[in-house]
């Protein structure tokens, strides 16, 4: 299992960074994408990785923690999702815009054969 | 409830963002006196604030620290607020920019477009919580937070430049956030903690096989906080998108890269200071380097400049490349003189820029420049004609523009070219001898880094006096009508510089604690812990007031 996660992790940036390098503002956009997903796994696999265990403790009574998955890192994901889904909205917004007034979704407004 | 005082930074802002969020856009006046009340509001804390941190506070206070748990959770596991010197200066610096910032809007930026205000409050939000709080992950909302008001600030006003600056600026800085959380869960994963109090007081005692993945994490970190700073490689979007930002929007931004020096100078004292073992001094002399290629990327950028927009951007890289290699110097044990004399001069540079920023528009303005502005954006929002009318009864134009207009230039040009007897001057002082007297690192690196910055005020000099040249002697369109609402924030500020550079003795004994706080860890590392729970403290307590 860790090969399968750190492999996607591994494609996933790689494909987002070469998205990220690209002349068009929508592979901008699927690349930063792409490297959110692969961060947000990462953060998840900081929690090591442990299948079928619960992130919640019972109440009261003693506790043997290696039984449970780390919380903190799950914690983190869902503000890291929320966080970069809004600004990669506000993003959008501002490349449409970009796109309406100069014409070209190229990022830096103007093609190259012009 | 003297307690609570610490977090008010925070909420102050947020709330008053938030309930002008109700008002219709054309309330302007109503939002424009809220956000200067909360903005006066907040600088009245900070103030107390500063006295508290240099005093010492009556509640887990240690040397002046002050530590509020949220929620009332203890230490480690709950998000803690830090109010220290260093904190509680930026805090000041933050509201003495941006209430002149605010009142130079209100003289027409603010009507250019929607929501000004409230993400100017935004703003403020997410940079007094980056400065205030003690945890990593919670440093990443708050940049998230100020960055995204800083997007919608950077845009206001629309226009082609102004959003093709925007996409590459939000570009970059969305790819440095996604570093930040991969430094940040690393740091996690290797230590267990996202506490940097906590952080600092493990670093000491890590095993060896962590130590390389600490590193790798902090590196990554740096770097995400080295792109908002502004450092050399990575700042090749920041003059562009400086100059494209409204006058208002680039003074507040003179402060933005200051965070990332700030959160640079916290976590590397911090974790990689004295007390980090094995760890002590990582990375220090990486960020001389780092230093001194900004100063000489930005001594170059002023000569190339033609323009006094892109002229005060690279002034502002001039800025935070020195506090960046003095950071570095002060890491490898330079010294705490050295960076008392770097603080101050922080003060003084950005309230410096900040006035510059300001100044650009008054001085590039041909007759007739607003009006044509104002149509534009009237235009593209679709408001009134009507709207419009009310502009030239704001305030009163100004008599001897050029006189006024001349003299503050020439007084900001002082002070960042570092010619006495503003700050400028006695902070490169502060500075440079300490850099030559110090004996920890190679002589030759010091020198160098005293001729560039000494260079770096002839650049500044040379550049803005040609600049100045053209604009007040060599220029025969008809005088600009300036509003007397657009020149006083720009007097107030430099009023300021002027009381900093009076009372320097004052001033720079702060600083000096402040780098003496920043170098004593301890007090930081264990006094988070030692902070009582509001819940575990004696009824007596509460009885008290």
């Amino acid at each position: 299992m860790e090969i399968i996660l750190s492999a996607a992790i591994g494609i996933l940036s790689a494909s987002g960074i070469w998205l990220l390098l690209r002349p068009r503002s929508f592979q901008v956009i699927i690349g930063l994408c792409l490297l959110s997903y692969a961060v947000n796994l990462f953060i998840f696999s900081m929690g090591r990785l442990a299948p079928g265990a619960p992130p919640i403790m019972p109440k009261g009574g003693f506790v043997d923690p290696t039984l449970y998955a780390d919380p903190v890192p799950q914690a983190l994901v869902l503000t890291a999702i929320v966080i970069s889904f809004a600004t990669t909205a506000l993003f959008l917004v501002v490349m449409i815009a970009s796109r309406g007034m100069t014409g070209t979704d190229h990022v830096d407004g103007k093609e190259r054969s012009q | 409830m003297g307690e609570h005082l610490i977090i008010a930074p925070i909420l102050i802002p947020f709330v008053t963002g938030a309930l002008m969020l109700l008002y219709d856009d054309r309330q302007r006046s109503a939002k424009f006196w809220l956000s200067l009340g909360s903005a006066a509001a907040q600088l009245l804390i900070a103030v107390e604030l500063v006295v508290r941190a240099k005093t010492g506070g009556d509640i887990g206070d240690a040397e002046g620290m002050s530590f509020y748990l949220l929620g009332d959770w203890p230490a480690p596991f709950g998000i803690v607020l830090v109010l220290d010197r260093l904190a509680a200066m930026m805090l000041v610096l933050t509201a003495l920019l941006a209430i002149p910032s605010l009142v130079y809007a209100r003289a027409g930026w603010g009507r250019q477009g929607p929501h000004y205000y409230s993400l100017f409050q935004f703003l403020l939000v997410g940079l007094n919580g980056a400065f205030l709080t003690g945890d990593l992950f919670n440093l990443f909302v708050f940049f998230e937070i100020l960055l995204a008001a800083s997007y919608g600030l950077l845009l206001h006003g629309s226009g082609q430049l102004r959003v093709r600056a925007g996409l590459h600026y939000i570009a970059i800085n969305l790819a440095a956030s996604l570093l930040f959380l991969i430094g940040v869960s690393l740091i996690y994963g290797t230590t267990g903690t996202l506490n940097m109090a906590h952080l600092a007081n493990l670093v000491a005692s890590m095993p060896g096989e962590d130590r390389p993945l600490l590193h790798a994490a902090i590196a990554i970190l740096a770097v995400a906080f080295l792109v908002k700073a502004g450092s050399w490689p990575l700042n090749f979007w920041l003059p562009t998108a400086y100059m494209a930002a409204a006058a208002p929007v680039g003074a507040m931004f003179a402060i933005m890269t200051k965070v990332g020096v700030y959160a640079i100078l916290r976590l590397s004292m911090l974790v990689f200071g004295e007390t980090g073992g094995a760890s002590a001094g990582f990375g220090s002399g990486i960020l001389i380097m780092l230093g001194m290629f900004t100063v000489l990327f930005g001594l170059l950028g002023i000569f190339a400049s033609q323009g006094l927009g892109r002229m005060a951007a690279h002034s502002v890289l001039i800025s935070s490349g020195t506090v960046l290699g003095i950071t570095g110097f002060a890491l490898a044990g330079g010294g705490q003189a050295m960076l008392a004399g770097a603080l101050y001069y922080m003060i003084g540079s950005v309230l410096a820029t900040g006035a510059l920023f300001l100044l650009i528009e008054p001085m590039s303005r041909e007759d007739g420049g607003i009006a044509a502005m104002l149509a534009l954006t009237a235009d593209a929002y679709g408001i009134d004609p009507d709207d419009l009318d009310e502009v030239p009864d704001i305030g009163l134009a100004i008599p001897a523009t050029m006189t006024v207009l001349g003299g503050c230039f020439a007084l900001c040009v002082l002070v960042l070219a570092g010619l006495p007897p503003l700050p400028g001057f006695v902070g490169k002082i502060a500075m440079i001898q300490p850099l030559i007297a110090q004996t920890a690192l190679p002589g030759a690196l010091a020198w160098g880094f005293v001729a560039l910055l000494i260079l770096s005020g002839l650049a500044t000099l040379i550049g803005m006096a040609r600049i100045g040249i053209q604009t007040f002697w060599a220029n025969d369109v008809p005088l600009p009508r300036v509003l007397a609402l657009e020149i006083a924030p720009i007097i107030a500020l430099l009023m300021i510089l002027g009381t900093i550079s009076f009372k320097a003795e004052v001033m720079l004994r702060y600083t000096s604690g402040t780098a003496h706080a920043l170098h004593d860890t301890a007090a930081y590392a264990y006094g988070v812990f030692a902070t009582p729970r509001a819940a575990d403290r004696p009824a007596a307590d509460e009885a008290q007031p």
